[in-house]
């Protein structure tokens, strides 16, 4: 028998967590909801763990929603325990502490892990990943109590390049050491990879491209270097490994639901069984653009995604109408933006703006006269309207000329086109 | 909710609503004095875009479905579940930009200065009527 039966149990406490809860309380304020999540925390921003080792905010600053949250909106929480098994025909979850809890409708919102790549060395005493609030706390500690003064990051994405920022931050000698000939190359276009690297440079990181790691180097159990592919050794008293991030599925795979690279669910968000749904870094999303399914591991995507899952397991009936890949990256003080695609598909059409002063850069590609992706690095204002001609995959041949202009507002825009975006409830003009 | 609505059929781009909105966020108890000291001033929450003839009013929509509270990483943009106005925490925000990249109406911008979000209509909390609505000279700005 189980400890507990809830109506609604979701697994993970994070973005599409809450705006599962969110969604569920909109529809049905008493239904019984909780909420298992293997970290201790109170529902916390990962993205922001870099701005509090740098410094940038207070640990305070990293909370999503006010301390009361779940107790405000009837949540029982199970923080700090994980959940290690579904039975799906009994309807229940077993606990690592051995409790079990029932549910009607399950979430599993359980994010991603970091790859560990195989690397000689990666179990040494100073080799962490960085992707939750537990890994900042033992960096932290770490750089204080070894005094560490050199730091490599193994990957140049978006998690290497923040931490590599907050590295930078406290005054550590840093390097990223990144297999692919550019960082955030699944961000940015060429020119947005390079003005990004000078960003970092101007800051102190040094930014190895085209380079893999063949091993990490310590004596006593300790790391003291990393090995290049070219043969060279960098020396180092903290290694972060952020090669990338996989879904979370075990918990699916073992309980027999279907599973591709991500946990795959249909427009409802629903798995192959009708009782559990998936949200977030988790599961398989609709790319509009690509127009399959796959993991797209970004924040509004997630968010949105969880809502929707809400709103069907509290039985109002939602379609996810699919995400875009989108990221924000500030990189040392250069705000980056990039929608869509960031290389041109065969036959676009390329419109590309540098101002004079070399600091502000925008790049779009134009397909059929839709625009089917853009860049923005330096001045981003206003970015988001392209965001919305992409989304709403507007033919853009009457205005095209004002799309690389810096006052590009909705008055540049077609009235009909202002009219369609203004025409849901509440966003008129 | 109440929300403000643009007519670009009436507005003759005075741009009274972007000097009101200024004033009612400075803290000011006069215009003269607001705008006598123009440091420290708020940058205007309403724009007015203006191309040769036609001019509206543009401010955040305050949207039903609004794409910046899920793209949020800081849990900055909120929505008061009193009045359903999406609010904006510039102590949370910490300028990942966020918002700027999905706001369909290009309703969010920079703050150079701080390096957070800047000037982000509020419906002008606590009043009945906002500023901009209540400024506007041809009643090109309704609220209701």
């Amino acid at each position: 028998m189980p400890e507990k039966r809830y109506d609604y149990l979701i697994l993970g406490n994070s973005t599409a967590a809450i705006a599962a809860v969110e969604a569920i309380r909109s529809v049905d304020p008493t239904g019984s909801l909780a909420l298992v999540s293997d970290q201790p925390n109170h529902v916390y921003s990962a993205p922001l763990i870099t701005y509090v080792l740098a410094g940038k905010i207070p640990e305070e600053k990293l909370y999503l929603r006010p301390r009361d949250f779940y107790q405000g909106l009837n949540v029982d929480t199970y923080f700090g325990v994980a959940a290690t098994q579904v039975k799906r025909e009994a309807h229940e979850v077993v606990l690592q502490s051995g409790a079990t809890l029932g549910y009607g409708k399950l979430l599993l919102a359980t994010g991603g892990t970091p790859i560990a790549p195989p690397l000689p060395g990666a179990d040494l005493q100073g080799v962490f990943t960085f992707t939750r609030h537990d890994d900042m706390c033992r960096v932290r500690e770490f750089i204080q109590q070894k005094k560490v003064t050199q730091a490599v990051i193994i990957g140049g994405g978006m998690i290497g390049i923040k931490v590599a920022e907050a590295f930078a931050a406290l005054k550590l000698e840093t390097t990223i050491v990144e297999l692919m000939d550019r960082v955030l190359a699944q961000a940015l276009d060429e020119t947005g990879s390079a003005m990004a690297k000078r960003a970092l440079e101007q800051h102190g990181v040094r930014v190895i491209t085209g380079s893999g790691v063949t091993a990490i180097g310590g004596t006593d159990g300790v790391v003291q270097s990393v090995t290049l592919d070219s043969g060279s050794r960098l020396p180092a008293q903290l290694v972060i490994m952020a090669v990338g991030v996989r879904p979370n599925v075990a918990l699916a795979h073992e309980a027999g639901l279907t599973v591709n690279r991500g946990v795959v669910v249909n427009d409802n968000m629903q798995t192959n069984d009708p009782d559990i749904f998936a949200a977030g870094d988790v599961a398989e999303a609709f790319d509009p653009l690509l127009g399959e399914c796959r993991p797209i591991a970004i924040w509004p995507g997630a968010h949105m995604q969880g809502e929707t899952a809400g709103l069907n397991m509290a039985g109002q009936p939602e379609e996810y109408g699919g995400n875009i890949p989108m990221n924000s990256i500030q990189v040392c003080g250069l705000p980056t933006i990039s929608v869509g695609l960031i290389s041109p598909p065969e036959g676009a059409e390329t419109l590309e703006y540098r101002s004079p002063d070399g600091k502000s850069y925008r790049r779009m590609f134009i397909v059929d006269n839709r625009i089917v992706g853009a860049v923005f690095v330096g001045d981003i204002d206003r970015a988001g309207i392209i965001t919305g001609l992409i989304r709403q995959a507007i033919d853009v041949s009457s205005f095209k000329a004002k799309l690389m202009q810096r006052d590009l507002g909705l008055l540049s825009l077609p009235k009909h086109y202002r009219k369609h975006i203004v025409s849901g409830p509440g966003i008129e003009v | 909710m109440k929300r403000i609505y643009a007519k670009e059929e009436v507005c003759i781009g005075c741009r009274l609503c972007e000097i009101h909105c200024i004033f009612e966020h400075s803290g000011h108890q006069t215009l003269v004095k607001a705008f006598s000291n123009r440091e420290n001033l708020p940058e205007a929450a309403v724009r007015v875009e203006e191309d040769g003839a036609i001019s509206f009013a543009l401010q955040c929509r305050h949207c039903e479905d609004a794409p910046c509270l899920a793209a949020c990483i800081g849990g900055a943009m909120t929505r008061d579940p009193q009045t359903g106005a999406v609010k904006h925490d510039e102590e949370k925000c910490v300028g990942c930009w966020s918002c700027i990249m999905v706001c369909p109406f290009g309703a969010i911008r920079t703050n150079s200065e701080t390096g957070k979000v800047g000037s982000k209509c509020d419906l002008c909390a606590g009043k009945d009527t906002p500023a901009c609505v209540a400024h506007c000279p041809n009643e090109a700005l309704v609220y209701e």
